[in-house]
């Protein structure tokens, strides 16, 4: 799936590299527990997280993680935003909750870190 | 592959900059070219290393050593030490208070993380002196 698409219908706003829309998006991975999203996700996938702070994306970084939802509106500050520029990991921010995103995601097509299939 | 090595200075409650030791790290690492497979371990390893320093120590240094071998980490901080190093390698098990978890971390999985992304891993603590956790990630022999 497209990040422009899982923005489309997770109606998000693109908050950092929005040049980056055009990624291919295979799988995610959803927590606010960072050492769960080091343990378990895998490289290439999809963040979703209701934390906001300078380490989501530290952990992005080091884990491989492609690209990052904020839920429920929440916002990062402009230093969590400038070091996913930097980093060039995309930011995308939705009113939906946790349930939400990924039913939707999932519904879709996207599949989980876990490899498991329904 | 060349060989490299070098120190990362940590800063206890540091919070702002905490994993850019590891970021950087891992961009010397991409640097020699190897796997990112290889990196990714590393980068997990070090980062929940530097985050334990950051969260529990008043400071510490990361040592690296990368050989066309192996890569070798540690990391050594002046902190509380580690009372139980059974009971900290124990997933779930954290001392760590609300404010840190409130962050994302101090879920009881730095040390298994670690273990987990490491081919070696050995942990030394005195109480009231501080940890020292060094661990190396093998690299594939070059054919």
């Amino acid at each position: 799936m497209l990040l422009s698409d899982i923005r489309d219908l997770l109606k998000a706003v693109v908050l950092a590299r929005r040049e980056d829309l055009g990624m291919e998006i295979e799988r995610a991975y959803c927590a606010d527990l960072m050492s769960d999203v080091l343990a378990f996700s895998i490289s290439n996938s999809l963040l979703i997280t209701g934390l906001t702070n300078t380490q989501v994306i530290r952990t992005a970084e080091v884990a491989a993680i492609k690209a990052i939802v904020f839920i429920q509106n929440k916002r990062p500050d402009i230093q969590t935003i400038a070091l996913a520029e930097e980093k060039k990991i995309p930011l995308l921010a939705t009113g939906f909750s946790m349930f939400d995103v990924c039913g939707l995601l999932s519904e879709k097509g996207l599949r989980s870190c876990s490899g498991l299939e329904f | 592959m060349n060989s490299a090595e070098g120190v990362f200075f940590l800063t206890g409650k540091d919070f702002k900059n905490a994993g850019a030791a590891s970021s950087n790290l891992k961009g010397i690492l991409e640097g020699l070219g190897i796997p990112a497979a290889i990196i990714r371990r590393v980068a997990i390893a070090a980062f929940e290393s530097e985050m334990n320093t950051i969260i529990y120590a008043v400071a510490g240094m990361m040592n690296y050593s990368i050989t066309p071998e192996m890569i070798k980490i540690r990391v050594q901080d002046m902190g509380p030490g580690i009372e139980n190093i059974e009971l900290a390698m124990t997933e779930g098990y954290s001392t760590a208070p609300d404010y840190i978890r409130e962050m994302g971390f101090g879920s009881g999985m730095g040390l298994p993380n670690i273990k987990r992304n490491s081919d070696t891993l050995t942990v030394n603590s005195v109480a009231g002196e501080g940890t020292t956790v060094e661990f190396t990630i093998n690299l594939a022999p070059a054919n």
